[in-house]
């Protein structure tokens, strides 16, 4: 077998077996402890000249204890998470398609604006007056969040989307208490292709839950939404487009149907991204969502957060909006930071989510990225994306299987595991073969509402050369399965730095810090 | 569109390839009459010399900390941060990451993460720490949930030393999960009787050191008390840094340590992104909220480390989870990690010092100017002090002459009837001559 390059890619022919190095390395893959295990209690790697003797006033809380943590010198601290950062695979690495994720290009830019010393550099509690142009900054970003979304309000202060989601659904319980229908009101209906956040944010702050199930084609029936809602109904959390990558066609007979039963349309923005200047939720029926900055725009994933989620809200859920927010007035821009002085202006918020304003670091890379787009490029970046995952589609549509047939996607495009049938190979082993290949894998196993899910978001960042690149690749792997070559992918990842992780182990005992081992006393002690 | 690689042709011979002759035939699904038939009322797309000049001109509007004698303080603080932890959290395979759902391409961020559990866990005296959360204020009530999860019982009691914000957070998700809370009263000179509202209906008291005052305080009694009414201690901290001079929560038998891990590694960023910091004892963990990193090893043999214990997370347990939390402060918890692990607990405690030497000058000074007085006995690196008038005032009269004062406690409390009091923060980046100036504004002014 040859690859693109038109070099043999037969096992075998590799040496590499017979020669394990001495150290463990592998050339740039490098193997690295912790640094628990390298550094030393009496080493910093930050200069600071001893404070001049003063009279302590610690009230006679001093630590007594050794906190046990060593140092490291600059060049060792460079070198250990240089190599820690060799070890991850990231956008900028290669396609990274996980579903619902959206892991688009991150500009530098943004980058660069959120360090200017005017953001980066400014504390939450200065004077107002020596704030105007952050404030500046949420006003604008609220302002361009209402544009595309035709919404009424932004609750900018939730720190991620579950957070965000969170916000929403206070809104909407305290919407419900304004009419002083709290006792009866406190069910809300989630479909079964929801993220797991949605069910978790509505039972956190106690709503019964009621799953709506996905009708054959992955999308809700109004009809069944009709028939569950009632005078309990306090909301619906609809994901549009929905988490099977469709957008749910009947949006406006659901919303119908809520309103209808005295309800509210919470949405799931997390997949906003395949629709701005498409389409707007205010048009929809909507009265709260959240929007993942992270997701539609291009703020960092950074393995893991920080995230950002403000929540636009309708017209009748605007006036409960959490403080902090911003206000424009003739004199400048001005801060409303609690519920009393919410209340001098007419409004009724429903309190505080987070301590300060929100992510402000997010808003400004978020604006930066709005601004370079313009109205134009974002909606051609949502056109892209779409285009994109159709194209993975089409090219793939014949080998795996779809399991609400071909036809067209929003941003992303789930296959399910029919295709594997028989075969001994799962979802998890398709996608760390994946990994050998040089791909993230795609999200697997989600959403629940189709067996060993597989979905696809390859975003508007992927060239056409890439996406055939990844096109060929993934039909040369269902070809490799078709011809049972199952080793390749039970065995995998077999390139990958380490190989398949043992997780049922970590969860059966846990160890969740390091813990130096016992000394090693001498015999003659 | 230099964010966009398809040119026109590529999306034209895509389309072709798809079988539709129109984009809009692939949203086919969007009601025809809510399709937008045109672009939205916003400015069309620019180039990086004008975003910069457009950003740069709200940016400019804006004093930064470093432009001026700093400080201000109240939950978020100014602080050195070495030059290799922003160079380091920028790299591209930590910043364009995910949450490492699949360990064998990311076992960057799942061992610094495991090294982040490991330095928290020691700084509070824990015994075990999650992955973050978004920050100090929203960890804080996870917390009290995470209580009444453990105790099956819903009331908290929130000391009045307890930073206004975060309290507010709490009672907001209290009030909404209909859980109770008593909150007591500000409590400026750190005199409140905590003790006397613990009973067999409580589920967890939430004490802050420093707190929101300044005052440092000890938890020994108000824990035995906690557990002697199968209660819960939730210490809080909004300085993280005090921890590397004071006596850690841990060790005065607090059950949940929760705070604020900004002072590490984290620019001020006008209030976020922050790091939320988050320990317990090892009999908890199952109940904690957030992502949890844990040790394993591969096919091999080889250690390595994956998120572990996610039965307790939402993407499992829908509407049983311990939280619905799906993502933690990933790249603020790295920028923690990499300074504390150049600070050691050698630099830590010698930066903790400067801290603490320099708030007490300042102490002395303020206490020296006619009519002011520092109300603590005892502080770290911020303390309250009273003013003969208005300090909400009296900070805007400051910033005119280029010096940022404090924080007017009435910005936060403002019906406590707290007016003249200002907190002031130092840091190691405060100098003899910051703390001059402070006091010659502070003269002119009063």
């Amino acid at each position: 077998m040859l690859n693109r390059q038109g070099r043999p890619t037969t096992p075998g022919t590799s040496v590499t077996a017979a020669h394990l190095t001495f150290t463990g390395n592998k050339a740039l893959a490098q193997i690295e402890p912790l640094i628990f295990e390298t550094g030393r209690l009496d080493v910093t790697g930050v200069d600071y000249a001893a404070p001049k003797p003063f009279k302590s006033r610690l009230g006679g809380l001093e630590r007594k204890s050794e906190i046990g943590l060593p140092g490291l010198s600059e060049p060792e601290a460079m070198r250990h998470y240089v190599r820690l950062s060799q070890k991850n695979y990231g956008i900028d690495t290669g396609l990274f398609p996980l579903g619902s994720c959206t892991m688009k290009h991150n500009p530098r830019l943004n980058e660069k604006i959120a360090r200017m010393a005017g953001f980066g550099d400014v504390h939450p509690l200065q004077p107002v007056s020596t704030v105007q142009g952050a404030l500046e900054v949420m006003h604008t970003l609220s302002h361009w969040l209402m544009e595309l979304t035709g919404m009424d309000a932004v609750a900018l202060s939730p720190k991620a989307g579950a957070h965000g989601e969170l916000c929403g659904m206070m809104a909407i319980k305290a919407a419900i208490a304004a009419k002083g229908e709290s006792a009866t009101r406190n069910v809300v209906l989630v479909p079964d292709s929801a993220h797991g956040t949605n069910p978790a944010t509505a039972a956190l702050i106690h709503f019964a839950v009621k799953a709506v199930p996905v009708r054959d084609d992955g999308t809700v029936d109004p009809k069944v939404v009709a028939e569950l809602a009632g005078p309990d109904t306090a909301a619906i959390m609809l994901t549009n487009p929905n988490t099977c990558g469709l957008f749910e066609r009947d949006v406006v007979a659901i919303a119908d149907a809520i309103h209808a039963a005295g309800g509210y349309f919470y949405a799931d923005g997390a997949n906003f991204n395949a629709i701005v200047g498409k389409t707007r939720p205010g048009d929809l029926g909507v009265d709260a969502m959240h929007i993942n900055l992270h997701k539609t725009f291009s703020t960092p994933h950074g393995g893991g957060g920080p995230g950002a989620g403000p929540v636009v809200l309708s017209e009748r859920l605007a006036p409960f909006a959490p403080v902090p927010f911003v206000r424009h007035t003739d004199e400048g821009f001005e801060l409303v930071e609690d519920t009393d002085q919410a209340a001098q202006h007419g409004a009724h918020a429903f309190g505080r989510m987070t301590a300060f304003h929100g992510q402000m670091g997010m808003y400004v890379r978020a604006l930066a990225y709005m601004l370079s787009h313009g109205a134009d490029g974002l909606r051609q970046a949502s056109e892209d994306a779409v285009l994109n995952a159709n194209y993975i589609r089409e090219g793939l549509a014949d080998l795996m299987s779809l399991p609400f047939g071909n036809r067209p996607c929003m941003h992303e495009v789930l296959f399910d595991d029919a295709w594997l049938k028989d075969t001994g190979i799962t979802t998890l082993d398709f996608a760390k073969a994946m990994i050998d290949e040089g791909y993230h894998p795609m999200t697997v196993y989600f959403p629940l509402v189709v067996h060993g899910a597989m979905l696809i978001e390859p975003t508007e960042s992927e060239s056409r050369a890439s996406l055939d690149l990844f096109i060929a690749t993934l039909r040369d792997l269902a070809f490799s399965v078709q011809r049972g070559e199952t080793e390749r992918f039970t065995g995998a990842p077999y390139h990958a730095p380490v190989k398949r992780m043992d997780e049922t182990r970590a969860a059966r005992s846990p160890v969740l810090k390091y813990t130096p081992p016992e000394p090693i006393l001498d015999a003659a002690e | 569109m230099r964010y966009l690689p398809l040119t026109h042709d590529d999306r034209a011979g895509m389309l072709a390839k798809i079988g539709v002759d129109h984009i809009d035939a692939l949203f086919a699904d969007i009601p025809a009459d809510k399709l937008l038939k045109s672009l939205p009322k916003l400015p069309a797309h620019k180039g990086e010399i004008e975003v910069e000049r457009v950003m740069g001109r709200m940016a400019a509007r804006n004093v930064s900390a470093s432009s001026a004698p700093f400080f201000v303080g109240a939950g978020a603080y100014k602080h050195h941060v070495p030059s290799t932890v922003d160079h380091l959290i920028q790299r591209s395979e930590f910043l364009t990451s995910y949450t490492p759902y699949q360990p064998e391409i990311a076992q960057g961020t799942l061992q610094y993460l495991f090294e982040f559990q490991t330095q928290v866990a020691a700084l509070t005296g824990m015994d075990v720490a999650n992955a973050s959360m978004y920050d100090g204020s929203t960890g804080c009530g996870e917390a009290v949930l995470m209580a009444h999860r453990i105790t099956k019982r819903n009331k908290a009691v929130l000391s009045g030393g307890l930073h206004p914000h975060y309290a507010g957070v709490v009672q907001t998700l209290s009030e909404m999960a209909q859980a109770d809370v008593v909150a007591l009263a500000p409590d400026l000179l750190a005199g409140e009787d905590l003790l006397s509202h613990i009973d067999e209906t409580v589920s967890c008291v939430v004490v802050q050191t420093p707190d929101f005052f300044g005052n440092i305080r000890n938890l020994r009694a108000i824990a035995d008390q906690c557990h002697t009414h199968g209660a819960l201690l939730i210490a809080v901290f909004t300085e993280v840094m005090s921890l590397g001079l004071l006596t850690p929560p841990g060790e005065m038998g607090a059950d949940i340590v929760v705070g604020e891990g900004q002072s590490i590694g984290n620019s001020l960023n006008f209030g976020g992104p922050y790091v939320g910091l988050f320990a317990t004892k090892s009999a908890y963990v199952r109940q904690m909220p957030g992502r949890l990193c844990g040790e394993t090893v591969d096919a091999e043999g080889t250690r390595g480390y994956v998120l572990t214990l996610s039965t307790r997370e939402q993407h499992i347990r829908r509407d049983k989870a311990t939280s619905n939390i799906c993502t933690n402060s990933g790249l603020c918890s790295l920028a923690f990690t990499i300074h504390m692990s150049l600070l050691g607990q050698t630099g830590l405690k010698r930066v903790a010092e400067i801290n603490h030497a320099n708030a007490v000058a300042l102490a002395d000074l303020l206490d020296g100017v006619s009519g002011v007085s520092v109300l603590n006995t005892n502080f770290f690196n911020e303390f309250a002090v009273r003013l003969p008038s208005n300090a909400a005032h009296l900070v805007e009269q400051m910033a005119a002459r280029g010096v940022m004062a404090g924080v007017p406690v009435s910005r936060l409390l403002n019906d406590g009837g707290l007016d003249d009091v200002l907190l002031v923060a130092s840091t190691e980046v405060n100098t003899d001559e910051d703390r001059a100036a402070f006091v010659e504004a502070l003269k002119e002014v009063l």
